[in-house]
């Protein structure tokens, strides 16, 4: 259990991703089965222990040492789980000799009723050490919160097994904890688990970014054109009566689109674009889409609202046929028929752009028919479906992006190799009445300039402090002093955790714009503008 | 005599009436008794002071030979006379020269403890638990949150990460004084044999305490002039914790910022510092140093100054130990 702690408490502080990979490889190579596979569940949240509630955690260690004395360490730390963890009584030496693997307090856990839970914790916090009982309070309370996605877990088993992402990816939702096999075969001990398990993740195929100069290498003739909708990349699987809806790297997300997912009665895989309208009327925005987006539970009146559907652009299974060798030219053919076959509220087809040549595609790419169309992709007539991201047969060739010239208002010091450096960037535009404009932050970037202008900011950040916190310096901004970052973006959604009402979308910073006085920046309407276009 | 006409507090400092001294004042004063060198309790510019000898050597160091007008060494576990007031200095601890104060006169008997801890310290004397009737404790860490682990064993963790991450220089944020040769020693006594590089705010200090007999191996300053960039990695770096944002840092490869500190017991305390690898490590008392310590005094009254008060004379009340906090200012609650 102390490893899983150990683990645990490096994963939440480091923020570099090698870093994160290292930490994770080193504990599925230092530790031993069962306890990884069930450390790898606990992260990917695949690990399904009965919850205990936050008061129930209060009430017993109130039982436990004086009310008062608790509130004032609870005070000063301000997370329960923490608090509960530093503050519980040490058990007597005869009950703490045995240190618990990760496997008996899962075991102990999976087997406490409702009733018996709260002792069955009690008991096993009594056998652990600090950072263990922050552990397990975690792992009962739900959501480790460490920064670590499944997808990163996945590539951590990667290159523990010097193996694909894509391999995992396709295996694992075939895969229970504590994923022995899967372990003895990244150990090359065993054979890879053979895939028995219907309606699995097939590993998607990505694209590369038109650069410059490439097109001119290409023949238009090679090639067909979609629009590149601005909505979430699934795939909806359906065999042998399991019916999976996917994210793009293989998280079943059936559960947040039921409505899609009820309607989803053929036999085969699709790739897809997933939005919400009725795509034979209208179709919404990223904001409108974002209304079905990390949610637990959807309520029936959201999903009448903002409708989920999905805009097909491939097929990879059709019946029994896996169809992912066929050159997309015959793949397309396959999906059109297949498609015709579906529920038309729920499903539909991207349509083809029709172009001559590049230029005519580049005037299309620039003016597209509708907000919710980020560009255009460029799918190889012949190419084959292959999982990764293999450069040449797919192109994606997005609009440009939106800027802004904001002021820096906050930095923050960085980690890593820029630890010593201010390197992540609050900034802000003007809002209010003429005369008395204020700026309102609107964005935080950290990357999009070179290391030449991270140390020009930083030298600016550090000649410029008003006020520190921690971390963080308050820079000067005023109409008269304050520099002008431009920053580039994706779109704008609405935001009601921010101030200014609005949220950006990949914001970076473009260019920084010494020359530009601070009141010339631009105004919040500028951005609310974005907003209802 | 009661105990408040024996000691009391002043803005100067605790103050002694009858033997006309403050102990740590915060202000030049006519005569001052010193616990210890940190900068917060050792300030210069008193007309005379008393100390041990180490903690006089120490702040010769840091203000220079003429830090104050005259200065009397005092031999730990000797009794001087102030005044008619009996006063003796015992270790506490807590860094090199540190001690706790006993002011004894017409049957009261007080000790004003400074800073301290139990946790056992190569680089320096034990805590000596002394009987008295009022008992003056800091509570740096009076909380029941602040558990220290055993120092060992959070150095093992250091020596594992730079083992995992062999590419990356470990900067270790410790205070120049005590905590730094704390940490150097540390690392020495789990086999650490390579140099451990300093930051130039060390190397005084840590020149002094290699000079009280206390081994700190090679020392070697973590300058660039000397040799490249890529020869500090996988190499420790010891220096004080503010020189790590600075643009000092910068001549080391990707960086993992470690702190050697109490405060490190908290999660959120080493994320919003921006610490990767946080070190508990500290030269105060945790809770249970605290409480047991108190205990074993017999004091039948706890002065509690500078830290969370209110939480250690709540347990004093439980206890059944009569306890005030003593509202003295002027005392980094950060100094760890």
């Amino acid at each position: 259990m102390n490893r899983f702690a150990e683990l645990l408490d490096r994963l939440v502080l480091t923020p570099s991703r090698n870093g994160k990979l290292t930490l994770l490889t080193d504990y599925f190579r230092s530790v031993e089965d069962p306890d990884r596979g069930l450390a790898l569940a606990a992260i990917t949240g695949d690990l399904s222990i009965a919850a205990v509630k936050p008061a129930m955690l209060r009430t017993l260690v109130i039982e436990r040492m004086d009310p008062v004395l608790f509130g004032y360490s609870y005070d000063y730390v301000g997370d329960l789980a923490e608090t509960v963890s530093l503050v519980w009584p040490q058990a007597p030496v005869d009950i703490a000799n045995h240190e618990p693997t990760l496997a008996e307090v899962v075991a102990k856990l999976q087997a406490a009723s409702r009733s018996d839970g709260p002792q069955v914790l009690a008991r096993l916090l009594d056998s652990a050490s600090t950072s263990a009982r922050f552990a397990i309070i975690k792992l009962v309370t739900g959501g480790l919160r460490i920064g670590v996605s499944a997808r990163l877990a996945k590539q951590a088993l990667a290159d523990f097994g010097k193996v694909e992402i894509a391999e995992i990816e396709e295996l694992w939702h075939g895969l229970t904890p504590p994923y022995l096999a899967l372990f003895a075969w990244l150990e090359g001990k065993a054979e890879k688990p053979r895939k028995t398990a219907l309606a699995l993740f097939r590993p998607v195929m990505l694209s590369n970014a038109v650069g410059d100069g490439d097109l001119e290498k290409l023949d238009p003739a090679d090639y067909a054109a979609e629009w590149k909708w601005d909505g979430i990349r699934v795939q909806a699987v359906c065999e042998g009566g399991i019916r999976r809806l996917y994210s793009r790297t293989g998280d079943d997300v059936s559960g947040a689109f039921p409505d899609l997912a009820e309607a989803m009665d053929f036999s085969g895989a699709l790739d897809g674009e997933l939005l919400v309208g009725d795509p034979r009327q209208a179709t919404g925005t990223f904001s409108d889409l974002q209304q079905r987006l990390n949610r637990k539970s959807v309520s029936p009146k959201i999903q009448q609202q903002y409708p989920a559907f999905m805009r097909c652009y491939d097929a990879l299974q059709i019946g029994d046929e896996d169809v992912r060798g066929l050159p997309f030219r015959e793949r397309r053919g396959r999906l059109e028929a297949f498609v015709r076959t579906l529920d038309p509220s729920r499903f539909d087809l991207s349509p083809l752009v029709e172009f001559t040549n590049w230029q005519a595609l580049e005037e299309l790419r620039r003016k597209p028919l509708h907000p919710v169309i980020e560009g255009v992709m460029l799918k190889r007539w012949d190419s084959p479906y292959v999982a990764g991201r293999p450069k040449g047969p797919w192109f994606k060739w997005k609009r440009d992006p939106h800027t802004v010239d904001a002021v820096l208002m906050y930095a923050q010091r960085g980690h890593g190799k820029r630890s010593s450096f201010y390197s992540d960037y609050t900034f802000g535009v003007w809002s209010g009445p003429e005369g008395s404009e204020e700026l309102v932050p609107v964005g935080k970037a950290y990357f999009g300039f070179t290391d030449e202008e991270l140390r020009q900011i930083d030298k600016y950040v550090r000649d410029n402090t008003i006020e520190r916190f921690g971390p963080v310096r308050s820079v000067r901004a005023d109409r008269r002093n304050g520099l002008v970052l431009e920053v580039a973006f994706e779109g704008i959604n609405r935001s009601t955790r921010h101030k200014s009402g609005v949220a950006m979308r990949f914001p970076r910073i473009s260019r920084l714009r010494w020359d530009k006085p601070a009141a010339e920046a631009d105004r919040i309407e500028t951005l609310q503008a974005l907003l209802d276009s | 005599m009661r105990a408040s006409d024996l000691l009391h507090p002043r803005p100067e400092g605790l103050y002694c009436p009858p033997g006309d001294f403050f102990i740590d004042p915060v202000r030049p004063v006519n005569r001052a008794l010193i616990t210890h060198g940190h900068s917060d309790h050792a300030r210069s510019g008193h007309r005379s002071v008393m100390a041990t000898q180490q903690t006089l050597d120490i702040m010769g160091l840091r203000y220079g030979d003429s830090f104050a007008g005259t200065t009397q060494a005092a031999v730990l576990g000797e009794t001087i006379a102030l005044g008619g007031v009996a006063v003796s200095f015992h270790p506490a601890g807590h860094v090199l020269g540190s001690a706790q104060i006993k002011v004894a006169h017409q049957g009261t008997c007080i000790v004003a403890s400074g800073d301290y801890k139990r946790q056992k310290d190569a680089t320096c004397e034990p805590f000596e638990p002394l009987k008295c009737d009022v008992f003056i404790t800091e509570a740096t860490f009076g909380l029941p949150v602040f558990r220290h682990p055993p120092d060992t064993e959070e150095i093992a963790r250091l020596l594992k990460s730079t083992e995992q991450f062999p590419e990356r220089t470990h900067l270790v944020g410790a205070y120049a004084l005590g905590k730094a040769q704390r940490v150097m020693r540390l690392l020495r006594d789990a086999g650490y044999e390579k140099p451990i590089y300093i930051h130039g705010a060390l190397a005084k200090l840590s020149e002094y305490y290699q000079s009280q007999n206390i081994d700190l191996g090679t020392l070697e300053p973590a300058t660039v002039e000397t040799g490249q960039k890529s020869d500090f990695a996988g190499a420790i770096v010891v220096g004080p914790p503010s020189a790590f944002a600075d643009r000092w840092a910068r001549r080391f490869p990707d960086p993992m910022s470690c702190f050697a500190s109490g405060w490190m017991r908290i999660r959120q305390r080493a994320k919003q510092g921006g610490v990767e690898l946080p070190l508990i490590i500290s030269d105060h008392s945790d809770w249970g140093e605290l409480t047991a310590t108190i205990k074993e005094t017999g004091a039948e009254e706890i002065w509690v100054t500078h830290g969370r008060e209110e939480a250690l004379v709540r347990w004093c009340e439980l206890e059944g130990i009569a306890a005030r906090p003593l509202h003295l200012v002027g005392y980094e609650d950060e100094g760890d």
